[in-house]
């Protein structure tokens, strides 16, 4: 029945929701966190999908894995320090703050800072008419 | 002047940077990702041969030489089209290519390896895909080079053909020994593996 619930749940959700197998636990907290788990690692076959939403033979044996560990007790950080192991940072959508990675967190804030700085020095300089400040110069 | 100068010749720079920057963004195949074992040693296996279910290999049965570790299955199409290459591989280089069968049948990958041939010096039967996933595949064919210390300091994700092996994996090789792979000797006898 529970199950059953879930999978109106999943279904009624907009995601592609593609879960064949479903698993029995023996605690509510384990299929929590099972479920939380398999939402959390990107498949890396398929790339655009977690393990959760992928039909590939991969993702199948990965939630199996993660199935595995929860059962035997293995805290979230355990499981996924496991799949990092394996499958390095691109497997997590939440990639760690690490030199490597430094591009990816603050590549975005460098480019706003940049266009801010243009943009203040820009209108920080405006004339009256905005239309010449285009032609200004030191003539 | 000197402002009309820079501001004119910003948007050429900034159109420079990201020619150069796309440019080798595109280079790069966004479906291959680095492997997380490099220069960590092979993971702990205990695996019967495929040949032979009786012998069991672990990570002490590898070559104790640099070789090339290259997981394939019957199911995969790409595998197919490599295998050509790897015995032409085998044929012509000294260097080892322990073969790893990913999630096959032990039928079906025997039916391969009898039908097209064995370049393999030993094949590992990986039935339950376990030692796959240790070793972080997602997409068979994958190849590795190893280096005589067990240490991974290679991988190649896809088909292995003359070009890759000319301009991928060769030089990583020779990098490691210092010394181009290996090639059969033509002067020995020509016993052609079967």
């Amino acid at each position: 029945m529970k199950t059953f619930i879930t999978l109106c749940i999943a279904l009624a959700s907009l995601q592609a929701f593609a879960v064949i197998e479903t698993y029995e636990f023996k605690t509510e907290q384990q299929e929590q966190l099972y479920t939380e788990i398999i939402n959390e690692l990107r498949c890396p076959k398929c790339q655009n999908q977690t393990i959760a939403e992928s039909n590939a033979g991969l993702s199948e044996d990965l939630r199996y894995i993660v199935y595995q560990q929860v059962s035997a007790g293995e805290s979230k950080r355990d499981i996924l320090a496991y799949m990092q192991e394996r499958y390095g940072d691109f497997v997590l959508y939440d990639p760690p703050v690490k030199p490597s990675n430094y591009f990816l967190w603050f590549a975005p804030i460098l480019v706003f800072l940049i266009i801010l700085i243009a943009v203040l020095s820009k209108v920080g300089r405006r004339k009256v008419k905005p239309e010449q400040s285009a032609s200004e110069g030191e003539s | 002047m000197n402002k009309k100068l820079v501001l004119s010749v910003a948007p050429i720079i900034t159109f420079v940077i990201l020619v150069v920057f796309f440019w080798f963004a595109l280079d790069k195949d966004p479906k291959k990702l680095n492997s997380n074992l490099i220069d960590k040693p092979v993971p702990v296996f205990q695996l019967p041969s495929l040949e032979n279910p009786e012998l069991v290999y672990t990570s002490e049965s590898l070559p104790k030489e640099l070789f090339l570790l290259n997981v394939w299955g019957s199911w995969c199409g790409p595998c197919h089209i490599e295998h050509p290459y790897l015995m032409k591989f085998s044929r012509q280089y000294e260097v080892p290519i322990v073969g790893v069968n990913y999630k096959d049948k032990t039928i079906d990958g025997l039916k391969f390896i009898q039908d097209k041939g064995n370049p393999y010096s030993m094949i590992i039967a990986d039935q339950s895909g376990q030692f796959g996933i240790d070793l972080g595949v997602y997409g068979a064919p994958e190849t590795f080079v190893v280096d005589e210390n067990g240490m991974v300091r290679f991988r190649y994700v896809g088909v292995i053909d003359d070009r890759v092996w000319e301009t991928k994996i060769s030089p990583v090789i020779e990098h490691i020994t210092g010394q181009p792979p290996m090639k059969v000797s033509q002067n020995s006898t020509d016993v052609t593996k079967n």
